[in-house]
Protein backbone atom coordinates (compact mmCIF):
# COMPACT_ATOMS: atom_id res chain seq x y z
CA UNK A 1 0.00 0.00 0.00
CA UNK A 2 1.17 3.35 -1.03
CA UNK A 3 0.69 6.65 0.84
CA UNK A 4 1.24 10.64 0.91
CA UNK A 5 2.47 11.55 4.32
CA UNK A 6 2.72 15.32 5.55
CA UNK A 7 5.02 16.53 8.28
CA UNK A 8 2.51 18.31 11.16
CA UNK A 9 4.17 21.19 12.97
CA UNK A 10 3.13 22.53 16.11
CA UNK A 11 4.25 24.99 19.05
CA UNK A 12 2.95 24.62 22.48
CA UNK A 13 0.17 22.10 21.69
CA UNK A 14 -1.46 23.74 18.57
CA UNK A 15 -0.65 22.86 15.11
CA UNK A 16 0.52 25.09 12.62
CA UNK A 17 -1.49 26.57 10.11
CA UNK A 18 0.96 24.85 7.94
CA UNK A 19 -0.25 21.80 8.73
CA UNK A 20 -3.41 22.05 7.33
CA UNK A 21 -1.70 24.18 4.07
CA UNK A 22 0.32 20.73 3.66
CA UNK A 23 -2.74 18.49 3.83
CA UNK A 24 -4.39 20.30 0.92
CA UNK A 25 -1.49 19.91 -0.88
CA UNK A 26 -1.25 16.06 0.15
CA UNK A 27 -4.92 15.59 -0.79
CA UNK A 28 -4.96 16.57 -4.34
CA UNK A 29 -2.12 14.24 -4.80
CA UNK A 30 -3.19 11.50 -2.90
CA UNK A 31 -6.33 11.43 -4.93
CA UNK A 32 -4.56 11.17 -8.08
CA UNK A 33 -2.58 8.60 -6.77
CA UNK A 34 -5.72 6.76 -5.00
CA UNK A 35 -3.54 6.51 -1.78
CA UNK A 36 -4.44 6.93 1.76
CA UNK A 37 -3.19 10.59 3.32
CA UNK A 38 -1.32 10.17 6.63
CA UNK A 39 -0.14 13.57 8.57
CA UNK A 40 2.86 12.33 11.18
CA UNK A 41 2.93 14.61 14.21
CA UNK A 42 6.21 14.69 16.47
CA UNK A 43 5.83 16.55 19.44
CA UNK A 44 4.37 16.71 22.75
CA UNK A 45 0.52 18.02 23.97
CA UNK A 46 -1.01 17.80 21.06
CA UNK A 47 -5.11 16.78 21.89
CA UNK A 48 -6.64 14.42 20.31
CA UNK A 49 -9.28 17.66 19.45
CA UNK A 50 -6.07 18.88 17.23
CA UNK A 51 -5.40 15.49 15.92
CA UNK A 52 -8.69 15.10 14.61
CA UNK A 53 -8.64 18.56 12.97
CA UNK A 54 -5.93 17.21 10.48
CA UNK A 55 -8.93 14.53 9.76
CA UNK A 56 -11.15 17.15 9.12
CA UNK A 57 -9.03 18.91 6.70
CA UNK A 58 -8.00 15.62 4.60
CA UNK A 59 -6.04 13.29 6.27
CA UNK A 60 -6.89 9.85 6.10
CA UNK A 61 -4.62 8.21 8.79
CA UNK A 62 -2.50 10.34 12.00
CA UNK A 63 0.40 8.69 13.12
CA UNK A 64 0.90 10.44 16.61
CA UNK A 65 4.70 10.31 18.60
CA UNK A 66 4.45 12.00 21.28
CA UNK A 67 6.78 12.82 24.31
CA UNK A 68 7.75 15.53 26.64
CA UNK A 69 11.09 15.15 25.58
CA UNK A 70 10.05 15.75 22.11
CA UNK A 71 8.28 19.31 22.47
CA UNK A 72 10.74 21.52 20.81
CA UNK A 73 11.93 20.70 17.34
CA UNK A 74 15.56 18.66 17.63
CA UNK A 75 17.10 17.51 14.23
CA UNK A 76 18.33 14.18 15.63
CA UNK A 77 15.21 12.87 17.54
CA UNK A 78 12.80 13.86 14.80
CA UNK A 79 15.01 12.43 12.45
CA UNK A 80 15.44 9.22 14.36
CA UNK A 81 11.27 8.91 14.05
CA UNK A 82 10.47 9.91 11.12
CA UNK A 83 13.78 7.75 9.55
CA UNK A 84 11.93 4.58 11.60
CA UNK A 85 8.65 5.55 10.72
CA UNK A 86 9.81 5.57 7.03
CA UNK A 87 11.27 2.30 7.31
CA UNK A 88 7.99 1.15 9.14
CA UNK A 89 5.19 1.95 6.54
CA UNK A 90 7.37 3.17 3.24
CA UNK A 91 5.62 6.08 2.41
CA UNK A 92 5.59 7.01 -1.42
CA UNK A 93 5.86 10.88 -0.87
CA UNK A 94 6.58 13.07 2.40
CA UNK A 95 5.95 16.41 2.64
CA UNK A 96 6.85 18.98 5.20
CA UNK A 97 6.96 22.70 5.85
CA UNK A 98 10.03 25.30 3.96
CA UNK A 99 10.43 26.28 7.92
CA UNK A 100 13.24 26.18 10.14
CA UNK A 101 12.49 23.21 11.19
CA UNK A 102 11.41 21.72 7.87
CA UNK A 103 14.78 22.42 6.53
CA UNK A 104 16.16 21.19 8.56
CA UNK A 105 14.84 17.86 9.44
CA UNK A 106 13.92 17.03 5.87
CA UNK A 107 17.74 16.95 4.28
CA UNK A 108 19.13 15.19 7.53
CA UNK A 109 16.22 12.76 6.79
CA UNK A 110 16.92 12.10 3.48
CA UNK A 111 20.43 11.08 3.33
CA UNK A 112 19.48 8.06 5.84
CA UNK A 113 16.54 7.16 3.61
CA UNK A 114 18.36 7.78 0.07
CA UNK A 115 14.98 9.92 -0.86
CA UNK A 116 15.10 12.30 -3.53
CA UNK A 117 14.60 15.92 -1.48
CA UNK A 118 13.40 19.09 -3.28
CA UNK A 119 13.23 22.11 -1.12
CA UNK A 120 10.65 25.09 -1.51
CA UNK A 121 8.22 23.37 -4.24
CA UNK A 122 5.64 26.00 -5.50
CA UNK A 123 3.68 23.17 -7.53
CA UNK A 124 3.14 19.45 -6.88
CA UNK A 125 1.68 17.32 -9.45
CA UNK A 126 1.68 13.79 -10.29
CA UNK A 127 3.06 12.80 -13.60
CA UNK A 128 -0.06 10.93 -15.04
CA UNK A 129 2.29 8.05 -16.87
CA UNK A 130 4.82 6.88 -14.25
CA UNK A 131 3.03 8.39 -10.93
CA UNK A 132 5.75 9.77 -9.70
CA UNK A 133 5.67 13.14 -8.34
CA UNK A 134 6.42 16.41 -10.14
CA UNK A 135 8.41 19.55 -7.88
CA UNK A 136 8.27 22.75 -9.13
CA UNK A 137 10.39 25.04 -7.09
CA UNK A 138 12.23 28.04 -8.08
CA UNK A 139 16.01 28.33 -8.02
CA UNK A 140 18.82 30.92 -9.28
CA UNK A 141 17.01 33.87 -7.00
CA UNK A 142 13.80 32.70 -8.61
CA UNK A 143 15.39 33.84 -12.25
CA UNK A 144 14.11 29.72 -13.21
CA UNK A 145 11.59 27.61 -12.38
CA UNK A 146 13.11 23.97 -12.34
CA UNK A 147 10.49 20.70 -12.10
CA UNK A 148 12.08 17.77 -10.19
CA UNK A 149 11.08 14.39 -10.17
CA UNK A 150 12.91 11.42 -8.31
CA UNK A 151 12.02 8.38 -10.67
CA UNK A 152 13.85 5.28 -8.64
CA UNK A 153 13.86 6.52 -5.21
CA UNK A 154 11.49 6.32 -2.86
CA UNK A 155 10.50 8.09 -0.58
CA UNK A 156 9.94 11.50 -3.19
CA UNK A 157 10.11 13.59 -0.34
CA UNK A 158 9.52 18.04 -1.00
CA UNK A 159 9.09 21.09 1.60
CA UNK A 160 6.58 23.37 0.52
CA UNK A 161 6.42 27.29 1.65
CA UNK A 162 4.49 28.05 4.57
CA UNK A 163 1.35 30.32 2.82
CA UNK A 164 1.55 29.13 -0.48
CA UNK A 165 -1.38 27.00 -0.27
CA UNK A 166 -5.16 26.78 1.04
CA UNK A 167 -6.41 24.65 3.94
CA UNK A 168 -9.21 22.88 2.83
CA UNK A 169 -12.43 23.62 4.82
CA UNK A 170 -12.83 21.54 7.91
CA UNK A 171 -15.22 18.44 7.27
CA UNK A 172 -16.35 16.99 10.71
CA UNK A 173 -18.04 14.09 8.62
CA UNK A 174 -14.71 13.04 7.54
CA UNK A 175 -13.68 9.47 9.47
CA UNK A 176 -10.29 8.52 9.91
CA UNK A 177 -7.59 6.56 12.16
CA UNK A 178 -5.29 8.38 14.85
CA UNK A 179 -2.59 6.01 15.31
CA UNK A 180 -0.03 6.23 18.67
CA UNK A 181 3.25 5.59 18.09
CA UNK A 182 5.13 4.64 21.37
CA UNK A 183 8.16 6.21 22.26
CA UNK A 184 11.07 4.67 23.78
CA UNK A 185 14.66 5.79 24.85
CA UNK A 186 15.96 4.58 21.45
CA UNK A 187 14.44 7.05 19.79
CA UNK A 188 15.39 9.93 21.46
CA UNK A 189 18.82 11.52 21.16
CA UNK A 190 19.65 13.17 23.84
CA UNK A 191 22.83 15.21 22.44
CA UNK A 192 21.49 18.40 21.62
CA UNK A 193 19.53 19.92 24.62
CA UNK A 194 17.11 23.20 24.18
CA UNK A 195 18.11 25.28 26.66
CA UNK A 196 14.93 27.94 25.92
CA UNK A 197 13.88 30.73 23.68
CA UNK A 198 14.77 34.56 23.83
CA UNK A 199 12.17 36.59 22.11
CA UNK A 200 12.75 40.42 21.46
CA UNK A 201 8.99 40.72 21.52
CA UNK A 202 9.77 44.40 20.02
CA UNK A 203 12.13 43.51 16.95
CA UNK A 204 10.63 39.48 16.89
CA UNK A 205 8.56 38.62 13.66
CA UNK A 206 6.94 35.70 11.84
CA UNK A 207 7.50 37.07 8.98
CA UNK A 208 7.71 33.68 7.24
CA UNK A 209 3.62 32.66 8.29
CA UNK A 210 2.26 36.04 7.93
CA UNK A 211 -0.51 36.50 5.61
CA UNK A 212 0.15 40.09 5.13
CA UNK A 213 3.51 42.05 4.54
CA UNK A 214 4.17 45.62 4.49
CA UNK A 215 7.54 46.19 3.89
CA UNK A 216 10.19 49.54 3.86
CA UNK A 217 13.55 50.38 2.17
CA UNK A 218 15.97 52.73 1.69
CA UNK A 219 13.41 54.92 0.57
CA UNK A 220 11.99 54.72 4.24
CA UNK A 221 14.78 57.37 4.80
CA UNK A 222 15.18 56.72 8.48
CA UNK A 223 14.24 54.25 11.45
CA UNK A 224 11.38 56.48 12.86
CA UNK A 225 9.88 56.34 9.57
CA UNK A 226 9.13 52.50 10.16
CA UNK A 227 6.03 53.85 12.48
CA UNK A 228 4.06 54.40 9.55
CA UNK A 229 4.74 50.78 8.00
CA UNK A 230 3.89 49.26 11.50
CA UNK A 231 0.57 51.63 11.60
CA UNK A 232 -0.11 50.32 8.26
CA UNK A 233 1.09 46.38 9.06
CA UNK A 234 -1.48 47.04 12.21
CA UNK A 235 -4.75 48.17 10.53
CA UNK A 236 -4.32 45.72 8.09
CA UNK A 237 -3.44 42.57 10.16
CA UNK A 238 -0.34 42.11 9.00
CA UNK A 239 4.03 42.51 9.65
CA UNK A 240 7.02 44.57 8.59
CA UNK A 241 9.40 43.64 7.15
CA UNK A 242 12.44 45.44 5.29
CA UNK A 243 15.35 45.20 2.42
CA UNK A 244 18.48 44.75 3.38
CA UNK A 245 19.70 48.68 2.98
CA UNK A 246 17.31 49.54 5.83
CA UNK A 247 18.29 46.50 8.40
CA UNK A 248 21.93 47.53 7.65
CA UNK A 249 20.83 50.77 8.38
CA UNK A 250 19.94 49.81 11.69
CA UNK A 251 16.55 50.81 10.88
CA UNK A 252 15.00 47.64 12.08
CA UNK A 253 16.32 44.30 13.01
CA UNK A 254 17.58 41.05 11.16
CA UNK A 255 14.33 39.32 11.48
CA UNK A 256 12.53 41.56 9.05
CA UNK A 257 14.99 41.23 6.35
CA UNK A 258 13.65 39.99 3.05
CA UNK A 259 15.58 38.81 0.21
CA UNK A 260 18.69 36.64 -0.40
CA UNK A 261 20.37 37.19 2.92
CA UNK A 262 17.20 37.17 4.68
CA UNK A 263 13.51 35.43 4.48
CA UNK A 264 11.60 34.31 1.53
CA UNK A 265 8.06 35.40 1.89
CA UNK A 266 5.44 33.93 0.14
CA UNK A 267 2.17 36.03 1.72
CA UNK A 268 -1.76 36.79 0.15
CA UNK A 269 -0.39 40.51 -0.05
CA UNK A 270 3.30 42.43 0.01
CA UNK A 271 3.22 45.81 -0.03
CA UNK A 272 6.56 47.35 -0.57
CA UNK A 273 7.11 51.13 0.22
CA UNK A 274 10.16 52.98 -0.67
CA UNK A 275 12.03 49.56 -1.88
CA UNK A 276 13.62 49.84 -5.69
CA UNK A 277 13.53 46.24 -5.95
CA UNK A 278 17.17 44.45 -6.40
CA UNK A 279 17.40 41.08 -7.44
CA UNK A 280 18.07 40.12 -3.95
CA UNK A 281 14.85 41.39 -3.03
CA UNK A 282 12.84 40.53 -5.30
CA UNK A 283 13.99 37.05 -4.64
CA UNK A 284 12.72 36.85 -1.25
CA UNK A 285 9.02 38.07 -2.67
CA UNK A 286 8.30 36.44 -6.17
CA UNK A 287 6.27 33.84 -4.73
CA UNK A 288 4.23 36.51 -2.89
CA UNK A 289 0.45 36.07 -4.07
CA UNK A 290 -0.09 40.08 -4.68
CA UNK A 291 2.69 42.44 -4.62
CA UNK A 292 1.98 46.18 -4.50
CA UNK A 293 4.98 48.70 -4.54
CA UNK A 294 4.84 52.39 -3.59
CA UNK A 295 7.77 54.43 -5.12
CA UNK A 296 8.38 57.35 -6.70
CA UNK A 297 11.14 56.04 -8.70
CA UNK A 298 9.05 55.30 -11.84
CA UNK A 299 12.06 53.18 -12.59
CA UNK A 300 12.23 51.10 -9.83
CA UNK A 301 12.06 47.02 -10.10
CA UNK A 302 9.29 46.34 -8.14
CA UNK A 303 7.64 48.27 -10.18
CA UNK A 304 7.76 46.12 -12.82
CA UNK A 305 6.77 42.47 -11.21
CA UNK A 306 4.00 44.37 -9.04
CA UNK A 307 0.68 43.88 -9.68
CA UNK A 308 -0.39 46.96 -8.79
CA UNK A 309 2.26 50.16 -8.56
CA UNK A 310 1.88 53.66 -7.37
CA UNK A 311 4.24 55.99 -8.56
CA UNK A 312 4.21 58.68 -5.72
CA UNK A 313 5.77 59.30 -2.47
CA UNK A 314 5.85 56.27 0.13
CA UNK A 315 5.67 59.24 2.63
CA UNK A 316 2.08 60.75 1.55
CA UNK A 317 0.60 57.67 0.15
CA UNK A 318 1.38 55.24 3.52
CA UNK A 319 -0.58 58.29 5.80
CA UNK A 320 -3.57 58.03 2.71
CA UNK A 321 -3.81 54.51 2.68
CA UNK A 322 -3.74 54.32 6.82
CA UNK A 323 -6.15 57.05 6.41
CA UNK A 324 -8.99 55.83 3.95
CA UNK A 325 -8.52 52.08 5.11
CA UNK A 326 -9.47 53.32 8.87
CA UNK A 327 -12.42 55.39 7.08
CA UNK A 328 -13.63 52.23 5.42
CA UNK A 329 -13.46 50.19 8.57
CA UNK A 330 -15.30 52.90 10.65
CA UNK A 331 -18.06 52.58 7.81
CA UNK A 332 -18.32 48.75 7.94
CA UNK A 333 -18.48 49.18 12.05
CA UNK B 1 39.69 23.84 17.36
CA UNK B 2 39.74 22.63 14.33
CA UNK B 3 36.65 23.71 11.96
CA UNK B 4 35.99 23.12 8.61
CA UNK B 5 34.22 25.68 6.28
CA UNK B 6 31.99 24.27 3.10
CA UNK B 7 31.84 26.98 0.83
CA UNK B 8 30.59 27.25 -2.67
CA UNK B 9 31.40 29.57 -5.89
CA UNK B 10 28.44 30.82 -7.40
CA UNK B 11 27.41 33.26 -10.33
CA UNK B 12 27.27 36.90 -9.03
CA UNK B 13 23.52 37.16 -8.73
CA UNK B 14 22.82 40.20 -9.66
CA UNK B 15 24.95 39.27 -12.94
CA UNK B 16 22.31 36.64 -13.76
CA UNK B 17 20.93 36.89 -17.31
CA UNK B 18 18.44 34.87 -18.88
CA UNK B 19 18.59 33.41 -22.45
CA UNK B 20 15.05 34.47 -23.51
CA UNK B 21 14.67 31.53 -25.76
CA UNK B 22 15.57 28.49 -23.68
CA UNK B 23 14.59 30.14 -20.72
CA UNK B 24 18.16 29.20 -18.97
CA UNK B 25 20.77 30.96 -17.26
CA UNK B 26 23.75 32.01 -19.13
CA UNK B 27 26.70 30.93 -17.16
CA UNK B 28 29.10 31.66 -19.64
CA UNK B 29 30.85 35.10 -19.23
CA UNK B 30 28.86 35.19 -15.44
CA UNK B 31 31.57 36.54 -12.88
CA UNK B 32 31.79 33.93 -10.21
CA UNK B 33 31.55 34.77 -6.50
CA UNK B 34 32.48 33.17 -2.48
CA UNK B 35 28.31 32.65 -2.51
CA UNK B 36 27.57 35.38 -0.28
CA UNK B 37 26.35 33.43 2.76
CA UNK B 38 29.24 31.25 3.11
CA UNK B 39 31.21 34.27 4.32
CA UNK B 40 29.52 34.57 7.04
CA UNK B 41 29.95 31.26 8.02
CA UNK B 42 34.03 32.14 6.94
CA UNK B 43 33.29 34.99 9.52
CA UNK B 44 31.82 32.95 12.40
CA UNK B 45 34.72 30.11 12.26
CA UNK B 46 37.53 32.76 12.08
CA UNK B 47 36.26 34.62 15.38
CA UNK B 48 35.93 30.74 16.69
CA UNK B 49 39.78 30.25 15.96
CA UNK B 50 40.77 34.03 16.88
CA UNK B 51 39.29 33.16 20.63
CA UNK B 52 39.69 29.36 20.65
CA UNK B 53 42.43 29.05 18.89
CA UNK B 54 42.74 26.22 16.42
CA UNK B 55 42.59 26.09 12.50
CA UNK B 56 39.90 27.06 10.21
CA UNK B 57 40.09 24.66 6.95
CA UNK B 58 38.23 26.18 3.83
CA UNK B 59 36.67 23.51 1.31
CA UNK B 60 35.04 23.36 -1.85
CA UNK B 61 33.22 20.82 -4.10
CA UNK B 62 33.65 21.90 -7.54
CA UNK B 63 35.18 22.45 -11.20
CA UNK B 64 38.83 23.48 -10.97
CA UNK B 65 38.09 26.85 -10.79
CA UNK B 66 36.54 26.78 -7.98
CA UNK B 67 40.09 26.78 -6.71
CA UNK B 68 39.68 31.09 -6.07
CA UNK B 69 36.77 31.03 -4.18
CA UNK B 70 39.44 28.70 -1.54
CA UNK B 71 42.58 31.07 -2.55
CA UNK B 72 39.94 33.68 -1.64
CA UNK B 73 38.81 31.80 1.64
CA UNK B 74 42.66 31.55 2.41
CA UNK B 75 42.73 35.59 2.05
CA UNK B 76 40.18 36.28 4.33
CA UNK B 77 42.49 33.94 6.97
CA UNK B 78 41.74 30.74 6.51
CA UNK B 79 44.48 28.39 7.38
CA UNK B 80 44.37 25.94 4.50
CA UNK B 81 41.67 24.77 1.92
CA UNK B 82 41.12 21.56 0.12
CA UNK B 83 39.41 21.63 -3.36
CA UNK B 84 36.93 18.21 -3.79
CA UNK B 85 37.29 18.00 -7.82
CA UNK B 86 36.67 15.27 -10.09
CA UNK B 87 34.29 14.95 -13.80
CA UNK B 88 32.44 11.89 -11.50
CA UNK B 89 31.05 14.68 -9.38
CA UNK B 90 29.50 16.57 -12.30
CA UNK B 91 25.10 16.61 -11.86
CA UNK B 92 25.34 16.16 -8.15
CA UNK B 93 21.79 16.70 -6.31
CA UNK B 94 22.05 17.58 -2.71
CA UNK B 95 22.71 13.98 -1.66
CA UNK B 96 24.98 12.97 -3.23
CA UNK B 97 26.88 16.62 -2.89
CA UNK B 98 26.57 16.28 1.36
CA UNK B 99 28.00 12.53 0.23
CA UNK B 100 31.11 13.60 -1.12
CA UNK B 101 31.63 16.47 1.16
CA UNK B 102 31.01 14.70 4.21
CA UNK B 103 33.28 11.97 3.09
CA UNK B 104 36.11 14.60 2.47
CA UNK B 105 35.70 15.65 5.54
CA UNK B 106 36.39 12.20 6.72
CA UNK B 107 39.04 12.58 4.86
CA UNK B 108 40.53 15.21 6.81
CA UNK B 109 40.70 13.24 9.64
CA UNK B 110 39.68 14.50 13.24
CA UNK B 111 37.61 18.08 13.70
CA UNK B 112 35.54 20.16 16.69
CA UNK B 113 32.86 22.06 14.34
CA UNK B 114 31.61 22.04 10.99
CA UNK B 115 30.31 25.86 9.78
CA UNK B 116 28.49 26.17 7.04
CA UNK B 117 26.41 29.12 4.92
CA UNK B 118 22.34 28.89 5.47
CA UNK B 119 22.28 28.16 2.01
CA UNK B 120 23.67 28.91 -1.92
CA UNK B 121 22.71 31.64 -3.67
CA UNK B 122 21.82 30.06 -6.87
CA UNK B 123 21.03 26.25 -5.90
CA UNK B 124 18.89 28.05 -2.89
CA UNK B 125 17.83 25.00 -1.29
CA UNK B 126 19.67 25.12 2.20
CA UNK B 127 19.75 20.86 2.00
CA UNK B 128 23.79 20.29 1.62
CA UNK B 129 24.63 21.37 5.25
CA UNK B 130 22.07 19.33 7.36
CA UNK B 131 22.65 16.13 4.64
CA UNK B 132 26.47 16.65 5.50
CA UNK B 133 25.67 15.95 9.21
CA UNK B 134 23.37 13.42 8.57
CA UNK B 135 26.30 11.74 6.14
CA UNK B 136 28.78 11.95 9.65
CA UNK B 137 25.97 11.37 12.12
CA UNK B 138 26.87 14.71 14.22
CA UNK B 139 24.38 17.17 15.45
CA UNK B 140 23.14 19.92 13.34
CA UNK B 141 21.95 23.33 14.73
CA UNK B 142 20.65 25.49 11.29
CA UNK B 143 19.69 29.29 11.55
CA UNK B 144 22.38 30.24 14.02
CA UNK B 145 22.59 33.73 14.74
CA UNK B 146 24.37 33.66 17.68
CA UNK B 147 27.32 31.59 18.92
CA UNK B 148 27.85 31.57 22.96
CA UNK B 149 30.34 29.99 25.37
CA UNK B 150 32.18 26.80 24.93
CA UNK B 151 32.63 24.57 28.21
CA UNK B 152 33.23 21.38 28.68
CA UNK B 153 32.68 20.35 24.72
CA UNK B 154 29.71 21.69 24.09
CA UNK B 155 28.59 25.11 22.78
CA UNK B 156 25.90 27.31 23.53
CA UNK B 157 24.07 28.74 21.09
CA UNK B 158 21.10 30.93 19.37
CA UNK B 159 19.19 29.59 16.75
CA UNK B 160 16.77 32.31 14.63
CA UNK B 161 13.09 30.46 13.91
CA UNK B 162 9.53 31.26 13.96
CA UNK B 163 9.21 31.67 17.37
CA UNK B 164 12.25 34.13 18.12
CA UNK B 165 15.42 32.41 19.12
CA UNK B 166 16.10 28.98 20.22
CA UNK B 167 18.60 28.48 22.87
CA UNK B 168 20.75 25.44 22.43
CA UNK B 169 23.78 23.55 23.92
CA UNK B 170 25.31 21.27 21.39
CA UNK B 171 28.04 18.99 22.31
CA UNK B 172 31.10 19.13 19.46
CA UNK B 173 31.62 17.70 17.12
CA UNK B 174 28.82 19.13 15.62
CA UNK B 175 27.58 21.24 11.88
CA UNK B 176 26.04 24.75 12.54
CA UNK B 177 24.64 26.48 9.56
CA UNK B 178 24.55 30.02 10.52
CA UNK B 179 22.43 33.37 9.04
CA UNK B 180 23.95 37.06 8.71
CA UNK B 181 23.37 38.53 12.07
CA UNK B 182 26.16 35.93 13.17
CA UNK B 183 28.95 38.59 12.60
CA UNK B 184 30.21 41.32 9.71
CA UNK B 185 32.40 38.81 7.58
CA UNK B 186 35.96 41.00 7.23
CA UNK B 187 37.67 41.20 4.12
CA UNK B 188 40.31 39.84 2.52
CA UNK B 189 44.23 41.19 4.32
CA UNK B 190 46.94 41.97 2.31
CA UNK B 191 48.84 38.93 3.76
CA UNK B 192 46.26 36.88 3.67
CA UNK B 193 46.28 37.31 -0.17
CA UNK B 194 49.95 36.60 0.05
CA UNK B 195 49.02 33.53 1.87
CA UNK B 196 46.62 32.82 -0.74
CA UNK B 197 48.76 33.26 -3.48
CA UNK B 198 51.60 30.29 -2.40
CA UNK B 199 49.46 28.30 -0.49
CA UNK B 200 49.47 24.53 -2.20
CA UNK B 201 45.67 23.22 -2.13
CA UNK B 202 45.07 19.64 -2.20
CA UNK B 203 42.69 18.42 -5.03
CA UNK B 204 40.51 15.01 -3.67
CA UNK B 205 39.19 12.87 -6.15
CA UNK B 206 36.63 9.93 -6.02
CA UNK B 207 39.52 7.69 -6.31
CA UNK B 208 41.66 9.06 -3.48
CA UNK B 209 38.42 9.07 -1.36
CA UNK B 210 37.57 6.28 -2.05
CA UNK B 211 34.09 6.95 -2.91
CA UNK B 212 31.18 4.38 -4.06
CA UNK B 213 30.39 5.36 -7.38
CA UNK B 214 26.60 4.83 -7.32
CA UNK B 215 26.97 7.59 -5.24
CA UNK B 216 28.15 9.98 -7.29
CA UNK B 217 26.87 12.88 -9.71
CA UNK B 218 24.16 12.75 -12.02
CA UNK B 219 23.73 8.80 -11.91
CA UNK B 220 23.51 9.08 -7.66
CA UNK B 221 21.64 11.70 -7.36
CA UNK B 222 18.07 10.50 -6.39
CA UNK B 223 16.10 13.87 -7.78
CA UNK B 224 16.50 14.60 -11.81
CA UNK B 225 15.56 18.02 -13.20
CA UNK B 226 12.68 17.52 -15.88
CA UNK B 227 12.16 21.00 -17.13
CA UNK B 228 13.38 24.62 -16.61
CA UNK B 229 11.00 27.21 -17.72
CA UNK B 230 11.17 31.01 -17.25
CA UNK B 231 8.72 31.96 -14.90
CA UNK B 232 6.99 35.38 -16.17
CA UNK B 233 8.60 38.20 -14.80
CA UNK B 234 6.33 40.92 -15.33
CA UNK B 235 2.50 39.93 -13.67
CA UNK B 236 1.03 42.86 -15.91
CA UNK B 237 0.04 45.01 -12.92
CA UNK B 238 -1.60 48.46 -13.34
CA UNK B 239 0.48 51.45 -12.65
CA UNK B 240 -1.15 54.18 -11.41
CA UNK B 241 0.52 57.97 -10.79
CA UNK B 242 0.16 59.58 -7.84
CA UNK B 243 1.96 62.97 -8.58
CA UNK B 244 0.25 65.49 -6.03
CA UNK B 245 -2.45 65.14 -3.27
CA UNK B 246 -5.03 64.53 -5.34
CA UNK B 247 -3.91 61.88 -7.27
CA UNK B 248 -2.32 60.24 -4.01
CA UNK B 249 -5.95 60.22 -2.62
CA UNK B 250 -7.35 58.71 -6.10
CA UNK B 251 -4.13 56.05 -6.50
CA UNK B 252 -4.97 54.84 -2.61
CA UNK B 253 -9.10 54.81 -3.15
CA UNK B 254 -7.68 52.81 -6.54
CA UNK B 255 -5.57 50.38 -4.70
CA UNK B 256 -8.41 50.16 -1.87
CA UNK B 257 -10.91 48.40 -4.53
CA UNK B 258 -7.90 46.12 -5.87
CA UNK B 259 -7.14 44.78 -2.39
CA UNK B 260 -11.13 44.65 -2.07
CA UNK B 261 -11.32 42.57 -5.33
CA UNK B 262 -8.90 39.97 -4.19
CA UNK B 263 -10.14 40.04 -0.42
CA UNK B 264 -7.53 41.17 0.98
CA UNK B 265 -8.79 44.33 2.95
Amino acid sequence: MSFVWTVAEHAHGELKAVSFELLARGRKLADKLGTPLAAVVIGDQVSEARMRELIERGADKVYSVQDPRLAHFVCESYARILSTLIKTYRPDIILAAATSSGRTLMPYVAVKARAGLTADCTELDIEAETGNLLQTRPAIGGNIMATIKTPNHRPQMATVRPKSSKPLPKDTSRHGEIITIPVDDGMIDTRVSVLGYRKDAADFVNLEEADIVVAGGKGMKKAEHFSLLNNLAQTLGGVVGASREAVDRGWIGYPHQIGLSGKTISPKLYIGAGISGSIQHLAGIKTSEVIVSVNNDPDANLHKIADFAIVGDAFQVLPELQRQLKLRKGRAE
Amino acid sequence: MRIIVPIKQVPETSNVKMDPVTGTVIRAGVETVVNPLDLYALEAALRLKAQHGGTVTAITMGPPPAIKALKEAVAMGCDDAVLVSDRKFGGSDTWATSYTLAQAVRKLGAYDLIIAGERATDGDTAQVGPGIASWLDIPIATYVARIGALAEGRLTLERLVEEGYQQLSVPLPALLTVVKEIAVPRLPTLRGKKAAKHCDIPVFSAENMGLDPSFLGLKGSPTKVVKIDAPKVTRGGKTVQAGDDEAVSAAVGQLIGFLEEKGLV
